[in-house]
């Protein structure tokens, strides 16, 4: 919690000091922790994949017919954008630990910008697929509709994983003003910046998971309707 | 008389005069252990009510008191608290809170103020499942598990529910998360692995299994969620969703969940049994490996929970021989015990009382485990009385018996205070008399047929319930008897000083007793094994102002 943390001093019976981890100031602790958190995300994204799997295998052809319907252009533009976003964050925390805190505050703004814009692609397409009637609840998702039920269930999980993927980047946005906020406050140095570490840590696996998530959904189908044959 | 942790604390956010929020906005593990503690036997109960009532119901064919319907509502309300309120958090969150940072001689959790947001994410959880009591829907009638395809279609709040499991299982989540880290990073110099007491490698194991089941089970729910509301289909047979799917998904982490129950309570039963037997334990590597494996096998079993849904005959089959391998690290656990008191200077105080009476019900709840993982008998004994028993026998029977053994053993460090040793047995031979009076006659009953969650039944199976009911009173009149032991203890009790019962593990060399804010005086250097006895008498003794050994 405070920085003028000393820790305790352990004596062994030949007189041997042994320096006593504390539970403050304790950076490998904050990352061991982290990662850990990150692990249960990927678990949560794994069980959802493993059910995509399990009706991909039910329903191979509607599978590649509903990936083929996706929009390939938008979905790739937001890949790029993410993977650049995930550059920048690396490079705000690099800026940090060099000492360069306002060179890292500006790659953290590039970042957030990079988020919105992913939303807003996201907005764009998800529109669109609306208008085509294909949204949870609405058109052709409804279940006296005659589309076939591997394209339900594609479009069903396409919504569900892309939405809380999408819930992701919202909470992404979130931490990294109170992270700008942090640093502002001078909570987060060049010498304390575990926080920072650990954002950067969760902004990766939040882009990580899209690039899961945009083959399976996107490019599965990209050959056409056929699949490529 | 020095300050103890009921004196001072630390707090999350700036620095309350009152008492009151001084408590709640505390970050010492003791006190939120303790809070934890209140707020989960106050559940419990409510739900041991529920059963009552089930009971009362359930003491002559036909309906007396409730009808079906809200007879399914509260089998549901009894399994949703005593699963999610009380029996998952239960042990890792009051005990393993409260006594874990002391036994490796940390001055607290690696994240207290995530622990303490973590008590507040748990107390929501708790508010969002009783919410739906008091909305005109009703509390949900699916039963804990949520089976789709009901759970998507009954009327009542079942989202409710949902929505609390998943918060509940956070709360679970960062709890281990808590837990691991710091048994990772927060040991006294010199305390290896090896040389940590049993219950922290039981909590060890059991932090594993939050993490990495509870996020399985969490997505389940919000697609349930998902399902229920924006009709994805994941579930649906109407839109081509497998409802079984949503058995495996729940199952699990759900099978997991119940090792994630029994680890730490095994852990307890560790440390009572050498304490109490004065002697070094039997096959310490044994014991805390068996922990790790169980929780390793333990993720590879969940499919004997469908055996009646149409699975594979070959998928049948392994999970069947998977499950019986459960009782192989569980069978060394039990010799390991048998095995520590052999030749020891037995010392039957309550703690040992209430760990001895669990080998013999935890044996029973273990073996007609293994009975029904076997296909052919599953097939007859699905959802009958017969598994209502096993699972009584292994969760009441196995994990709270010790959960109140773990209490009884630690009572004395969290509060300073004895209880009455006389009567706090009695309590204990009255409960464990009504617990077998209780639950035994099920096994029967089930045996000859009598399906679980009816509320009604054919008249043969009267004696059974009746016999049940005597139990349950017995039970209850020896649960309200025991808390009362407890609360007079606590407040009348004679003082105990920090080591009545000549334990070794490091949380009984405290400076004073209750233990003070930051437990230890100084941390001490570990360089002993936890259970070291000599002629009956512990080995290591300290100073405990400087925590230097002087043995």
């Amino acid at each position: 919690m405070s920085h003028e943390y000393v820790p305790e001093i352990a004596v062994d019976r030949e007189g041997n000091e042994y320096k006593v981890q504390g539970w403050q100031d304790d950076f490998y602790g904050g990352k061991l922790g982290f990662w850990l958190f990150m692990f249960t995300e990927v678990l949560m994204f794994g069980a959802m994949f493993m059910a995509l799997a399990y009706y991909n295998h039910l329903h191979p052809q509607e599978f590649i017919e509903a990936s083929a319907s996706l929009n390939r252009l938008l979905g790739g533009i937001n890949t790029v954008i993410l993977l650049v976003s995930a550059l920048t964050m690396g490079l705000s925390l690099l800026k940090m630990r060099a000492g360069d805190v306002k060179g890292s505050k500006l790659m953290i703004w590039a970042t957030i910008v990079l988020a919105l814009a992913f939303l807003g692609i996201k907005a764009v397409e998800w529109t669109a697929e609306y208008n085509h009637g294909i949204f949870l609840m609405h058109g052709e998702m409804l279940p006296e509709s005659g589309m076939s039920f591997g394209k339900k269930l594609f479009f069903g999980m396409y919504f569900t994983m892309t939405g809380i993927h999408g819930f992701h980047i919202i909470i992404g946005i979130g931490i990294m003003l109170w992270l700008l906020k942090r640093i502002n406050a001078g909570k987060v140095r060049p010498d304390h910046h575990i926080l920072h570490w650990n954002i950067a840590l969760y902004w990766d696996i939040v882009h990580l998971i899209w690039v899961f998530v945009f083959p399976y959904y996107y490019m599965i189908g990209a050959g056409g309707a056929t699949g490529g044959h | 008389m020095s300050k103890s942790y009921f004196d001072e604390t630390h707090t999350a956010i700036g620095h309350p005069k009152s008492t009151f929020m001084q408590w709640m906005l505390t970050i010492d593990h003791k006190r939120i252990g303790l809070m934890y503690a209140a707020v989960m036997f106050a559940f419990f109960f409510v739900a041991v009510a529920t059963a009552f009532l089930m009971r009362l119901e359930l003491f002559a064919p036909g309906g007396q008191f409730i009808d079906g319907d809200t007879f399914n509502q509260a089998f549901t309300l009894h399994g949703v608290i005593m699963i999610f309120l009380f029996i998952v958090p239960g042990i890792p969150a009051v005990l393993g809170n409260i006594v874990m940072p002391l036994m490796i001689g940390a001055k607290d959790v690696s994240f207290p103020r995530l622990n303490w947001f973590t008590f507040w994410l748990y107390i929501l959880g708790c508010i969002i499942a009783l919410a739906s009591l008091f909305t005109d829907a009703g509390f949900a009638d699916t039963g804990w598990t949520f089976y789709a395809p009901y759970s998507i279609t009954t009327d009542t709040n079942v989202v409710f529910t949902l929505v609390a499991a998943f918060v509940l299982g956070m709360a679970s989540i960062l709890t281990g998360l808590n837990f691991l880290v710091t048994i990772h990073r927060l040991r006294a110099p010199g305390m290896t692995f090896w040389k940590m007491p049993l219950f922290v490698w039981g909590i060890y194991a059991t932090a594993w299994i939050q993490l990495l089941a509870t996020p399985v089970v969490g997505i389940t729910l919000i697609l349930a969620i998902m399902e229920k509301y924006f009709g994805i289909g994941i579930f649906d047979p109407a839109k081509g969703g497998d409802p079984v799917l949503f058995e495996h998904l729940f199952w699990i982490y759900s099978h997991p969940a119940v090792y994630l129950m029994i680890l730490p309570a095994f852990g307890v039963m560790s440390e009572i049994i050498p304490t109490f037997s004065r002697r070094e334990v039997f096959g310490y590597r044994a014991i805390a490996l068996s922990s790790a494996s169980i929780a390793g096998i333990g993720y590879l079993v969940w499919g004997h929970h469908l055996y009646t849904s149409g699975m594979a005959d070959i998928a049948k089959t392994i999970f069947s021989f998977l499950t019986f391998f459960v009782a192989i690290p569980t069978g060394i656990k039990f010799y390991d015990w048998i095995a520590t008191m052999y030749k020891g200077k037995i010392i039957l105080s309550t703690p040992m009382l209430w760990a001895l009476g669990t080998i013999i019900t935890f044996t029973i709840g273990g073996l007609t485990g293994v009975t029904i993982a076997m296909i052919g008998v599953d097939i007859h004994l699905q959802d009958t009385y017969y598994t209502v028993a096993h699972f009584h026998y292994a969760m009441l029977g196995g994990v709270v018996f010790l959960f109140f053994a773990g209490l009884h053993y630690w009572f004395p460090l969290v509060t300073g205070k004895m209880y009455n040793e006389t009567h706090a047995k009695r309590a204990f031979y009255l409960q464990f008399v009504g617990f077998n009076l209780l639950w035994f006659p099920m096994f029967i009953a089930g045996y000859y047929g009598m399906p679980r969650r009816y509320f009604d039944y054919l008249p043969e199976f009267q004696i059974y319930h009746q016999v049940s009911f005597v139990g349950a009173v017995l039970f209850i009149a020896g649960l309200i008897y025991m808390f009362i032991v407890f609360f007079k203890g606590w407040k009348s009790g004679n003082p105990s000083g920090p080591n009545p019962w000549n334990a070794t593990t490091l949380e009984w060399h405290m400076p004073s007793s209750p233990p003070p804010l930051e437990n230890h005086s100084k941390v001490p250097y570990v360089d002993f094994n936890p259970y070291e006895y000599h002629h009956g008498e512990p080995v290591v003794k300290f100073d405990y102002a400087t925590m230097k050994r002087i043995d």
